[in-house]
């Protein structure tokens, strides 16, 4: 028996090893067999998805890990864009290299989550949510506002020509010959996001289990307790909350460089929902589900625009204006998801049991409580 | 004053408050409360419902300010600090209606104990250096270890809200304990325990104030008070109505007073 443990857990190994081979294999011929299977288009929708899965990770550490509902952070993922676009663009004449402004969006962005953060924290739960809400909203109509009296942000035209990544000298967004395989601007990109993704998701994993991971989960579970066992509340959840700014910040900053243009349309409240939907239905604080609800998230509203010509093919002409069918399936499918998985399509393990409980005794015990209460 | 003269119990008390009032609008909760602590006692605190002994309890821990009135810990003042810095100068608490973090492990409970005595920050939680590393290992052993003390040790992976009730108060426990608390308050340690539960949390504070922490309790379990404390102060209506050695308190007319109504004594 004793030496059967050793030699399980070396094949356990061996077998993690090679799934972890087979994912990597996968994730790098990804946007090609997307582009063989589904055209260009959906390898740009796979751009996305890598940037929402980002965005989504980033509010998971407010949301998810600490329990702040933040209705506002698609802000710091304007101020990270509009911080690139003025620093490299027409704008100002100003084309500060990419890779400078990038950590550097992401520190401002982080400064904002501090700056909103320190005043606000103090409410709780509903009161936050609205003054986060109103955080978004005001970032946002300053920058449809901030062209005068000295234009910084072009207002409602956004800005154009935002400079695009640049990898030694090379623009991202051109196609590039390596290793006889042509690679276009779409697929650049989508190694870049990947990468930084795959940083992101690291970081994410090393904050959750450490001590300030910890500190995190205890304010969300009983804020008074963790006060009184010594956690500096307050500093701990602006912590959170720099944190979700940071990487919202640095999405913010390669928004700006692949899509080329900003405005202030990207930035609203719907966007805000958008992300906070993606944590909540993919499983708030549990990181493999968060991915998946960002991954789903961006792919199903592009995946809904086919409707209109399966309208076409089915009864001949276009019954209903896609447009307006997208929203409501998306919102049928988010419906359907909470009704019959509150917890998220990928829950952690804890969070599962504690709205589906498997333990046969405590639905027992929860019932009957129910019935003494009717009589 | 010399450490060896704070080991021995003389000099200063660990914890002194001095004509402690609470008002709450025009209820006035607490009224000119004092009390000290001396260092390595157990003392009880002991009233009727509504006395006043949580109130009390929570301007010791920051959790409510004091409207007039001091509260020092080993001669530092507690006015106006928050709980966290409360916990840090080395008072913790557990509470009346337990205030685990539910769905955390067992052992991350008392993980979160060790917050205030260890210091790895975002940097160090990403890099995960040597010295976080070392740091987590430690924050885990001396957990397990508190674990094993107050008799979890083999519930260690399981969910906080998973635990029986008795086995909840005694997490909360090994919580407090895991700041490395100087004073140890405790909110009805022994409520909900049957006999067995009870004796058991005796010989567990016993060993606790064996290993230096001093101990102030609430506790409704008269037995467990007169078996257990040192001293007994008592409160009524706000007011410390008796405050001496268990036999001379039970003795104590007003107390009976108290606890019997007038003619009773």
């Amino acid at each position: 028996m004793i030496g059967l443990l050793p030699d399980r857990l070396y094949r356990d190994r061996r077998i993690a090893w090679a799934a972890f081979g087979v994912l990597a294999v996968l994730l790098i011929a990804l946007p090609f067999l997307v582009e063989a299977g589904l055209g260009r288009t959906w390898v740009r929708i796979l751009d996305f998805a890598m940037l929402y899965v980002m965005l989504a990770l980033g509010l998971n550490i407010v949301v998810g890990f600490a329990g702040l509902l933040d209705l506002g952070y698609v802000a710091f993922y304007a101020v990270g864009a509009y911080f690139y676009a003025i620093l490299a663009s027409p704008q100002f004449g100003l084309h500060l290299p990419f890779w400078v402004l990038l950590p550097m969006g992401a520190g401002i962005a982080c400064l904002f989550g501090v700056l909103l953060g320190a005043p606000t924290l103090r409410l709780r739960g509903d009161y936050l949510a609205i003054v986060t809400l109103g955080f978004g909203e005001i970032i946002r109509i300053f920058l449809n506002n901030l062209n005068a009296p000295v234009n910084v942000t072009n207002g409602p035209q956004g800005i154009n020509m935002i400079d695009p990544v640049r990898l030694g000298g090379h623009a991202l967004t051109r196609p590039i010959e390596l290793f006889g395989v042509q690679i276009s601007g779409p697929h650049a990109h989508y190694y870049l996001f990947l990468g930084l993704t795959l940083l992101v998701i690291f970081a994410a994993i090393r904050l959750q289990h450490s001590r300030i991971g910890r500190a995190w989960a205890a304010i969300r579970e009983d804020e008074v307790a963790a006060e009184a066992m010594g956690i500096h509340t307050r500093n701990v959840k602006l912590l959170a909350f720099a944190m979700g700014a940071t990487f919202g910040g640095l999405g913010g900053g390669l928004f700006a460089a692949f899509q080329g243009f900003v405005s202030p349309e990207s930035f609203t409240l719907m966007e805000s929902i958008m992300i906070l939907c993606m944590v909540v239905l993919g499983g708030m604080g549990h990181i493999p589900g968060v991915i998946l609800g960002a991954v789903l998230l961006t792919m199903l509203p592009e995946a809904l625009r086919y409707v209109g010509p399966l309208q076409q093919e089915l009864i001949g002409r276009v019954a209903v204006d896609p447009a307006d069918l997208r929203m409501l399936l998306f919102g049928v499918a988010l419906v359907l998801v909470m009704l019959f998985r509150p917890q998220g399509l990928w829950p952690s393990p804890v969070r599962a049991r504690e709205l589906h409980p498997d333990n046969p005794d405590q639905v027992r015990q929860e019932q009957e409580s129910l019935y003494d209460a009717e009589r | 004053m010399t450490p060896s003269a704070e080991r021995d119990g003389g000099g200063e008390p660990l914890l002194a408050a001095r004509a402690v009032t609470k008002r709450f609008g025009g209820l006035t909760a607490l009224s000119e409360v004092s009390l000290t602590v001396q260092v390595g006692e157990i003392v009880g605190l002991i009233g009727p419902n509504g006395a006043g002994k949580t109130t009390l309890f929570n301007c010791f821990t920051g959790l409510y300010h004091p409207s007039a009135g001091t509260v020092h810990l080993e001669g530092r003042p507690l006015a106006g600090l928050k709980p966290h810095a409360v916990a840090a100068l080395g008072l913790a608490r557990t509470f009346q209606n337990i205030r685990l973090f539910a769905n955390m492990s067992v052992l991350e409970n008392v993980m979160v104990g060790r917050h205030v005595r260890t210091r790895a920050g975002v940097l160090g939680a990403v890099l995960r250096g040597p010295r976080t590393r070392a740091e987590e290992r430690s924050i885990r052993e001396r957990s397990l270890d508190l674990l094993d003390r107050v008799g979890l040790g083999g519930r260690a992976d399981q969910l906080a809200r998973h635990l029986p009730y008795g086995d909840q108060r005694r997490l909360e426990i090994a919580r407090a304990l895991a700041t490395e608390p100087k004073l140890l308050a405790l909110d009805e340690p022994a409520a909900g325990m049957n006999h067995t539960e009870t004796a058991a949390l005796k010989g567990l504070l016993e060993t606790i104030r064996e290993r230096g922490v001093t101990l102030l309790l609430i506790e409704h379990d008269v037995r467990l008070m007169m078996d257990l404390c040192d001293r007994v102060a008592v409160l009524d209506y706000g007011r410390k109505i008796a405050d001496g050695p268990p036999e001379q308190v039970q003795r104590d007319p007003a107390v009976i007073e108290a606890y019997l109504g007038a003619g009773a004594a």
